[in-house]
């Protein structure tokens, strides 16, 4: 039965296109294609070669201090640049800490945004809308964030923060009466600040979803909050997952707001209203006006945060294999 | 035909995309040439202009860019480019040959001017005066005995109605709130002068954080650069912190008036920081600090800042050029300082760093 029907086929198509249907490639097709190749080769490569000379630089800067300083510097906390004694321990917790606090807000929120401008709840105009308003948030650069969380955000939070250390004051949380800058205020403004990555992911996650898996679930009888909750969120999970993942890294390297924000006290308190440090805040603050010891110190304490960075990426990673995992066969 | 289309199609993409980046690469040097071609066509002398390179203090930079500018449109033959990253970057900089002077408010150590091999001299060219802001509504003057305000500094005087803040202040209703203290949170001139200030009228201060561009404080919250300081002081009741006294001018908040050496409580203004300079003798190497100044009229908080020079240049149109500013800046300079909030040098201090300009070689 196929057989006649190709070899009637045939004839047609070579009507059709003529002789240049089989035709080699020509020397420019070849030609541009290798150029492509190589071109593209030599970027990505060109990438790596950046991110390891980097790495390397620091590294050698670092390798004295290391020398000198060795494990302590992570477990002390003093940051004396009269007396050469250097310590990162309040930067390593406060930069975690303000981080975990940033995803923790930036994650419920930016997870929420993701689903309402994707289920339908809205008209899809407004989807729209919205989605862009959250993505413009990525543009405004990291100084005005700072300037605003000074000049906006502390004034406004003030209250807020007086109410819970006068009520809650036995709460090691609120401890502390609000000193301006600290903690509170940095991980606020980082949670905005993370607030697109995540969003701008999740959503693609959750609209990622094939339309069959709530269609069957509507026709079994689930309500929506079953199905979004039960079948769309966990679908896509390994999408928010990594958005969470990205959100992360980029609160951990986050600077300028922070260097304007955290109050910059190499102490460290559970109390979200003191003032706090974290290591790119230190880094700003600190390099411009270094000598050459204490470079060393804060080279190693660039090592730290990116062997910070690298775990947390390479944990999400991992983490996300093994849920994804028995998805696989859904989407 | 469809399939012809489409392969003309992806030929014009892989096209695009070669032009595309084709485009990058030409576009970038582009510039070149025009700046090349600037020079000649604004008139200027024979030779062309010479362009110096400068970084360093942020302190004194509203005025040096004033200066500059100013310079630069009366002379013709020299262009002056500034950029204030801080006296620490600025001494590195210099040191390093990246500059062709540099500026500090902290003038060079010894060790410092050993690493510059020796090349290197340092020009007092204005003077500025540290003032404690506060942010205390409902007190409008407030004054701070050495004993409060080092305190304050340390930690040890925690709210702003204790009795040493109280024994100085007998008419002002001093509320019962916390004194949150303000620091610089970069490394900065501003706060070497101010620590060197409080190790010399305090010993358990300069046993304890001592003197440094960046010192372990006691505690309070940190700022960055002086209008970070500025603004935490204005969006923090109860604060009080060090900034440039032209800073605080500007922003206007209010200032403390400080006890001098003589037992005085000097409201800072020009001329008490101006009285402050006289007392002081420059050495040989012009590096005078005034860290405790004497005199009824004083105010204890001030400082010089330097501009460094080298020795000698190898290349004689610079030195020329340094020369040709520095002097600019200790004569026609000094009569803009007072407008932007610096202290103008005496004249006999003016002449004394214009006689040793001409060490330039």
């Amino acid at each position: 039965m196929t057989s006649p029907a190709s070899t009637a086929a045939k004839p047609d198509l070579s009507e059709a296109f003529g002789s240049r249907i089989a035709r080699a490639p020509t020397d420019w097709q070849r030609g541009s294609d290798k150029a492509f190749r190589i071109i593209a080769h030599a970027f990505g490569f060109a990438v790596v070669v950046l991110l390891g000379s980097i790495v390397i630089q620091v590294m050698r800067h670092a390798e004295p201090a290391m020398a000198k300083y060795g494990f302590a510097f992570l477990t002390t906390s003093r940051w004396s640049t009269n007396s050469e004694t250097f310590g990162i321990l309040p930067e390593i917790v406060g930069t975690l800490y303000t981080s975990i606090l940033a995803l923790l807000g930036g994650g419920i929120l930016g997870v929420t945004v993701a689903l309402v401008t994707s289920q339908g709840f809205i008209s899809p105009r407004w989807e729209l809308v919205m989605k862009n308003i959250i993505e413009l948030l990525a543009a405004i650069p990291s100084v005005v964030y700072g300037l605003w969380g000074i000049f906006v955000l502390i004034p406004a939070v003030r209250p807020a923060a007086g109410w819970l250390h006068e009520h809650l004051g036995f709460v090691p949380f609120f401890n502390t009466e609000l000193s301006g800058p600290g903690v509170l205020p940095a991980s606020l403004v980082l949670a905005i600040m993370i607030l697109p990555t995540i969003t701008a992911v999740s959503r693609e996650a959750l609209a990622a979803v094939p339309k069959r898996l709530p269609a069957a679930a509507y026709g079994l009888g689930a309500t929506r909050w079953e199905v979004i909750l039960r079948v769309i969120l966990p679908t896509a999970s390994g999408g928010i997952f990594g958005s969470l993942v990205l959100g992360f890294g980029r609160a951990l390297g986050e600077t300028m707001a922070l260097a304007m924000l955290v109050g910059n006290a190499n102490v460290f308190g559970w109390s979200l209203l003191s003032p706090g440090n974290t290591l790119a805040a230190l880094l700003a603050n600190h390099f411009p006006e270094a000598a050459t010891a204490e470079v060393g110190a804060l080279m190693y304490a660039a090592v730290v945060l990116l062997l910070i960075t690298l775990a947390v990426n390479a944990l999400g990673s991992f983490i996300m294999l093994r849920t994804t995992r028995e998805l696989k066969g859904l989407n | 035909m469809t399939a012809e289309k489409c392969i003309q199609k992806r030929r014009l993409h892989v096209l695009g995309l070669l032009l595309l980046l084709v485009g990058c690469s030409k576009t970038e040097p582009a510039p070149a040439p025009t700046k090349a071609g600037e020079p000649s066509a604004k008139p200027a002398e024979a030779a062309g202009p010479v362009t110096l390179q400068g970084s360093g203090a942020s302190f004194p930079a509203p005025l040096y860019s004033r200066w500059f500018k100013d310079f630069g449109a009366q002379n013709a033959n020299v262009r002056v480019n500034y950029q204030a990253t801080g006296s620490g970057a600025g001494v590195k900089a210099f040191t390093a040959g990246q500059t062709d002077f540099g500026a500090s408010d902290a003038a060079m150590t010894d060790a410092e001017i050993k690493e510059a091999k020796d090349n290197v001299l340092l020009f007092p060219v204005t003077a500025g005066s540290i003032v404690l802001a506060y942010n205390l509504p409902g007190v409008a003057e407030l004054k701070l005995s050495r004993e409060a305000y080092v305190g304050i500094f340390l930690g040890d005087i925690k709210t702003w109605n204790d009795p040493k803040i109280k024994a100085s202040n007998p008419g002002a209703k001093l509320p019962a709130t916390t004194i949150s203290p303000v620091h610089r949170s970069d490394g900065s001139g501003t706060s070497f002068v101010f620590t060197q200030h409080l190790s010399a009228i305090n010993e358990k201060w300069k046993k304890g954080p001592g003197t440094g561009t960046s010192v372990e404080w006691p505690g309070g919250v940190a700022g960055k650069k002086n209008d970070g300081v500025a603004a935490l002081i204005a969006q923090t009741p109860g604060a009080i912190g060090y900034i440039e006294y032209g800073f605080a001018v500007t922003s206007k908040q209010p200032m403390a008036s400080l006890e001098n050496k003589a037992g005085k409580f000097i409201v800072p203004t020009l001329a008490s920081a101006a009285s402050a300079l006289k007392g002081v003798e420059l050495p040989a190497d012009l590096r005078a600090w005034v860290t405790d100044p004497v005199g009824d009229d004083v105010y204890p908080i001030v400082t010089y800042t330097w501009i460094l020079a080298k020795k000698k240049y190898d290349d004689q149109a610079k030195a020329n050029a340094v020369k040709q500013m520095l002097k600019w800046c200790l004569s026609d300079g000094q009569k803009v300082s007072e407008s932007l909030q610096y202290v103008a040098l005496p004249d006999t201090i003016a002449a004394r760093v214009t006689k040793a300009v001409d060490d330039i070689q």
